[in-house]
Order: C-alpha cells, then sequence, then structure tokens
C-alpha cells in the first residue's frame, strides 16, 4: 500500500499557513489598531456628531474653497508625478546600466536626502530659492537678471521641494524593476539590427513601464498629503487640502468637519485607482517585485 | 513564538507595575496643575510668577505644557476628570470654553487682584496674564529715513515701495486693514468684515508671503525677503538685540493677550482660585518683562517701581504704548460674526 502522501503534505501546507498567520498575526493586529481602527472611528465621526449628519459632507460640496483646493491638490501632484518621471528615469537606467560599485553609488546619493528631516528639508529650500537666497544671488553675480526671480512663497517653490522629497520614491521602483529587464533580449534586439534607440524604445521602455506605474503611484498619492512644504514653502496662497483638514479641526471644533475632507480625499484617490485600473492591470503591476 | 510573548507579557506587566507605583504617589493637598505654551516663555513665567506665587501661597504647581491646548482641555473636560487646573492660554479659548461649559465662571470677590484690573482685559471666565502686539515691523535698511508709522503708509505702495508680509489669519489683520481704512483705533468694533476684505484685495497684490509662524515673520524681516510686515512685538526685538537692522512701531498696533482660566471640575478649584490671583499680582506680574519680552497684564505692574521706565518703553502693555495701540476684543472674535470672519479667510487665500 502507498503512503496517503497527499494527505501528509496539505496537513504540512494547513500547518504551514497557520505558523504564517500567526507569525504575521502581531503585525496585523498593530494595523487594525492603530490605522483601521483609528481612521474607520474618524470617518465614523465625519457622519455622526449628536445623531447621523451630512452636514460635513453638505459644506464640502457647496463650498467653493474645497473644490479649489482639490483641483490645485491634483494639479500639484500630477506635475511633481510627471517631472519625478523625467528626472527619476535617466537616473535610475543609468543606476541599473553602469557597474555595481557606481550603481550603489548612485542609489546612495537618491536615498541620502532620507536621513534629513522634511522641515529641515524644506528650510534648505527656503534658503536656496528666496529672494536673497543662493540661487538668485548666483544669477544675479552671473549678470543674467537684473532682479531677483520669484522662486518661493508660491506655487513653484513648492513643486521643486515636494519633487526632492518624492524622487527616491520614483528612482527605487524603477531601479527594480530595470534591473530584472534581462539584457539577452537588448543584445537579441541588437543581433536582429536594431540601434541603441529602436532597442531602448521597443524593449526597454515596455518592459520598464511597471515600474513607471509603480513609481507614479507612490508619487502621486504621497504628494496628495503634503502638508509642511506647501505650508513653508507655499507663501500662503497654495492652499492644499491637507491644510484645509487642519482649519476645520480649528474653525468647527469637532473632528468629523475635518476627517470629511479626509474621506473625500480618500475616495478621490481610490476613484482614481478604479478608473485606471480599468485600463492597466495595476495589481500585476504593483505585485512585481 | 510562545517565548516573545511571554516575554511581551512580562515587560507589560513591569510597566504596568511602574505606572500603579507612580500613581500611587501621595498627593499633597495644596497643589495645582498649570498648564502653558512651554519654551523660554513658560521658563520665563517660572522664574518671575510661578515659583514666587508657590512659595507664597505655600502650594505646589506642576508644571504641564502644550503649544495649543485647546484639543485637550476639551477631551479633558469631557472625560469628567481633567488633570489639570489653571491655563494659560489665547484668551479667545477662555471666551469660547465658557460658552461651551468647559470652563469654571471666577468668583471675583476671590480675586482681588483681578477685580482691580480694567475691565476689558478681564471677563466672567477669565482675567489676563500677559500682552503682546501685532506691529508694523520694517527693514531700517530699506527704510534709512521715513519709515511707515501707520497701517495706512503700510497699504500706500507709492511712498514707501517694497515687499510686504501679513500674516495668514485673520487675526489683527482685518484690524490692520480697517486702521489703514482710516477707522480709529478705539471704533473698530464690531469689525466691517466686507469692508476689510475689499481693503486687503487691494494690497493682496503686493503682498509677497502670508506668513503662518512667528519664526517666519522674524525671517522674513532678517533675510531682507520682505521690507515690511505685521510681525509680534516680541519676535521683532529679539531681531533688534541680535543687531539687525530693523524696527518697529506701537501705533496701530493691535494688542493681544492670553488669559487664565480654570477648567470645569479642576480638581483643586479653591487652590486654583488662590493660585490666579496671585499669578495677577502686580510685583510678580512686574517681573515677568525682566525676563522676556512680554508685557505684564496688570498695569499696576507698572506702579511698582521694578520695571524701568525705559525696559517699559519697549512694552506693549505700558500705558504709554497702550494708548496708541486697538484692543483686541476676543468677545466679538469669538461672536458668531467673528466666527463667519474667519471662515471667510481660507476662500480669500484662494483667490
Amino acid at each position: 500500500m502507498p503512503a496517503p502522501m497527499p494527505d501528509i503534505s496539505r496537513q504540512y501546507q494547513r500547518r504551514e499557513q497557520l505558523t504564517m498567520l500567526a507569525l504575521a498575526f502581531p503585525a496585523l493586529l498593530m494595523i487594525l489598531l492603530l490605522v483601521v481602527l483609528p481612521v474607520g472611528w474618524l470617518a465614523w465621526q465625519s457622519i455622526w456628531h449628536d445623531g447621523f449628519t451630512l452636514e460635513n459632507y453638505r459644506r464640502i460640496l457647496a463650498e467653493d474653497i474645497y473644490w479649489r483646493s482639490f483641483a490645485l491638490t491634483f494639479e500639484i501632484s500630477l506635475t511633481v508625478t510627471v517631472l519625478a518621471v523625467l528626472l527619476g528615469y535617466p537616473i535610475a537606467y543609468a543606476a541599473s546600466i553602469v557597474s555595481r560599485g557606481w550603481s550603489i553609488v548612485i542609489l546612495a546619493l537618491v536615498v541620502l536626502p532620507f536621513w534629513t528631516s522634511v522641515l529641515v528639508r524644506a528650510y534648505a529650500w527656503l534658503a536656496l530659492l528666496q529672494r536673497t537666497g543662493v540661487i538668485n544671488q548666483l544669477l544675479r553675480q552671473l549678470g543674467l537678471i537684473d532682479a531677483p526671480l520669484a522662486l518661493v512663497h508660491n506655487t513653484f517653490g513648492t513643486v521643486v521641494a515636494t519633487l526632492h522629497i518624492l524622487l527616491p520614491f520614483m528612482v527605487l521602483p524603477l531601479y527594480a524593476t530595470m534591473q530584472k529587464i534581462p539584457r539577452d533580449l537588448l543584445q537579441a534586439g541588437a543581433s536582429l539590427g536594431a540601434g541603441p534607440v529602436l532597442t531602448f524604445w521597443q524593449i526597454f521602455l515596455p518592459l520598464s513601464l511597471p515600474g513607471v506605474l509603480a513609481g507614479c503611484t507612490l508619487v502621486f498619492v504621497l504628494s496628495l498629503g503634503f502638508y509642511i512644504t506647501p505650508e513653508l514653502l507655499g507663501g500662503g496662497r497654495t492652499v492644499m487640502v491637507s491644510m484645509l483638514v487642519s482649519r476645520n479641526v480649528e474653525l468647527y471644533d469637532q473632528w468629523g468637519a475635518a476627517s470629511a475632507v479626509g474621506v473625500v480625499l480618500l475616495l478621490a484617490v481610490a476613484a482614481i485607482f478604479f478608473v485606471v485600473s480599468r485600463f492597466v492591470p495595476l495589481d500585476r503591476v504593483l505585485g512585481q517585485r | 513564538m510562545m517565548i516573545a510573548l511571554t516575554s511581551r507579557r512580562a515587560i507589560l506587566g513591569v510597566s504596568l507595575g511602574a505606572l500603579a507605583a507612580l500613581s500611587g504617589l501621595p498627593a499633597s493637598a495644596d497643589e495645582i496643575t498649570f498648564v502653558s505654551q512651554g519654551g523660554a516663555y513658560q521658563k520665563a513665567q517660572t522664574i518671575a510668577i510661578l515659583d514666587p506665587s508657590a512659595k507664597k501661597l505655600g502650594i505646589t504647581i506642576n508644571q504641564d505644557s502644550i503649544p495649543d491646548a485647546w484639543a485637550a482641555i476639551k477631551s479633558q473636560v469631557a472625560s469628567g476628570k481633567p488633570t489639570w487646573d489653571v491655563v494659560d492660554v489665547p484668551t479667545g479659548y477662555c471666551l469660547r470654553g465658557g460658552e461651551q461649559g468647559l470652563v469654571e465662571k471666577l468668583d471675583f470677590a476671590k480675586l482681588p487682584n483681578g477685580a482691580a484690573m480694567p475691565e476689558a482685559y478681564r471677563s466672567p471666565y477669565s482675567v489676563a496674564y500677559e500682552f503682546y502686539s501685532s506691529v508694523l515691523a520694517y527693514s531700517q535698511k530699506t527704510f534709512p529715513g521715513a519709515a511707515p508709522s501707520s497701517w495706512a503708509d503700510f497699504w500706500d505702495v507709492k511712498k514707501f515701495p517694497g515687499r510686504r508680509a501679513l500674516r495668514n489669519h485673520p487675526f489683527a489683520t482685518l484690524e490692520a486693514a480697517l486702521m489703514a481704512d482710516g477707522v480709529a483705533p478705539d471704533k473698530l468694533y464690531p469689525l466691517d468684515v466686507d469692508r476689510a476684505f475689499r481693503k486687503l484685495e487691494q494690497i493682496k497684490p503686493d503682498i509677497t508671503v502670508w506668513w503662518t509662524s512667528g519664526a517666519q515673520s522674524a525671517q522674513l524681516l532678517n533675510d531682507g525677503e520682505v521690507d515690511m510686515v505685521m510681525a509680534w512685538n516680541g519676535r521683532v526685538s529679539a531681531l533688534t538685540s541680535e543687531g539687525a537692522k530693523v524696527g518697529f512701531t506701537f501705533n496701530q498696533g493691535i494688542l493681544q493677550s492670553t488669559s487664565l482660566c480654570i477648567l470645569k471640575g479642576a480638581p483643586n478649584l479653591a487652590t486654583a482660585t488662590r493660585f490666579l490671583n496671585e499669578a495677577v499680582d502686580p510685583v510678580h506680574q512686574a517681573n515677568l518683562p525682566l525676563n522676556i519680552d512680554y508685557g505684564p497684564a496688570n498695569p499696576k505692574a507698572f506702579d511698582t517701581g521694578v520695571i524701568s521706565s525705559e525696559r517699559a518703553a519697549k512694552l506693549p502693555s505700558a500705558p504709554a504704548n497702550a494708548e496708541k495701540q486697538a484692543l483686541m476684543s476676543y468677545a466679538w472674535w469669538s461672536s458668531p460674526a467673528g466666527e463667519a470672519a474667519e471662515k471667510r479667510w481660507v476662500a480669500f487665500m484662494q483667490k
């Protein structure tokens, strides 16, 4: 009689699954306690204040300020994302084709700013971009400009500093994807007579697209919630959604008025992802590591 | 895994034990918890007011600090067992707290020092504690001769060309706009909000930065980013003492205050009331400006002889300076009209 092998393996499999679940349990519990519950509680407050109410949402629909801030926030996030691709792609590409030593140097330079806090970096940009800042002084001494350029206290300054903070989130997924592209394919293309441009365009670029999408997703979603950077570098005019959240806490004196804004932002992002996922297999793209 | 769990539970047990031991400390009957905003400001108070008061009354003053106490006041009172007694907060918080039942109504019979202060400096729920002012500050490099000395000058971009900054907040900014439009400092309230915003629209293209933090306002002026700015007097005088070429005028400044109030259901109400009276004692109050650039709230402090006339000239609440300024009405700002004006601000900024 053959031994009931399948049963043993199934049993083993089940035990392994249980072990994995048990191992993941502390982390899952932490996410549940520290993320899911508080966020759910805040969302609940946006519709429940001494009874069911949609007042917080009615306000968002009725008042222009919310539309303006949502439009500006999406505009800035989109700009930052596009610029991050344009700047990040060449960096990641360079890191993926040079020798291992050089790629470590490049990636280290990309990641290095992570060691400095967002606040410090915002002030550093202020020192660089302001009227009496390094860049304006340099341009003046070179005789390129007569009057200082308005580089900060506006949307431009906000975009520059946000881009700087989020660039690593574009470069790292791009690099991870590019590194895995089999070089044989490029050689095969070349052996069939394709020049470097055509090889890149027809083989490398399409294969790196999952990385581009992953990077774009990260950068776009993260920049939607930026607060300190526009607050310090926006000159007061750049009113992003996060700033309305803090304003509503102060003005309406209850969490619901603020969390409703957050809920709408979350739903807007979810809607965008839903639409995008109709065209792009996001799960496969983001799952690729 | 079991080992990990056990040891985690053990750690938890130890820390719970430590907590129990801490909370089991014997509590002295005559003590209060006082809360202010921390930093150099709270240190100055400790030297000038808190330590001397504790000594004189024979009580223990436990200190806590928080930059913005409003949310904590709300949740402490809502819990039914507040741990704080006296808070030093923007006067508006005391008034709003009074309206919402978060703050005790004061018995002025037990507060002779407070009762002797000008009526405009107190409310049924609060007594003013210290004053600061939103003043017109300017670069002496840009204006070595005639300097802007009123809000009308600030609005006059032809007579005083240069870059300007205002606070990204309606408090004091609407008042300044109305004074620029010719309203007398003592005739501001109730504010004509429409008129103030119309006047602000006028200067908006010339405002380079709408600042959000006091540090930022000082940095803008010091770095030459702007040539004139509405800033808090303490920030400007700090720059001056560091040797920066900046100046300011108290003329048409907007005099603002923080106040002391007592949380509803405070654990040590009687002692807290005794402390509150002591905290606005003229001598303690007079010692405050010797340690920091804020003005005493009790005008009698200037009669104690503790403050030299040279020092008084730099303090926003000194009688000679106070009469040139507008006294902010926190009652108006916490009224429905004031709250509506505050809500309008963002729309103005976005346009």
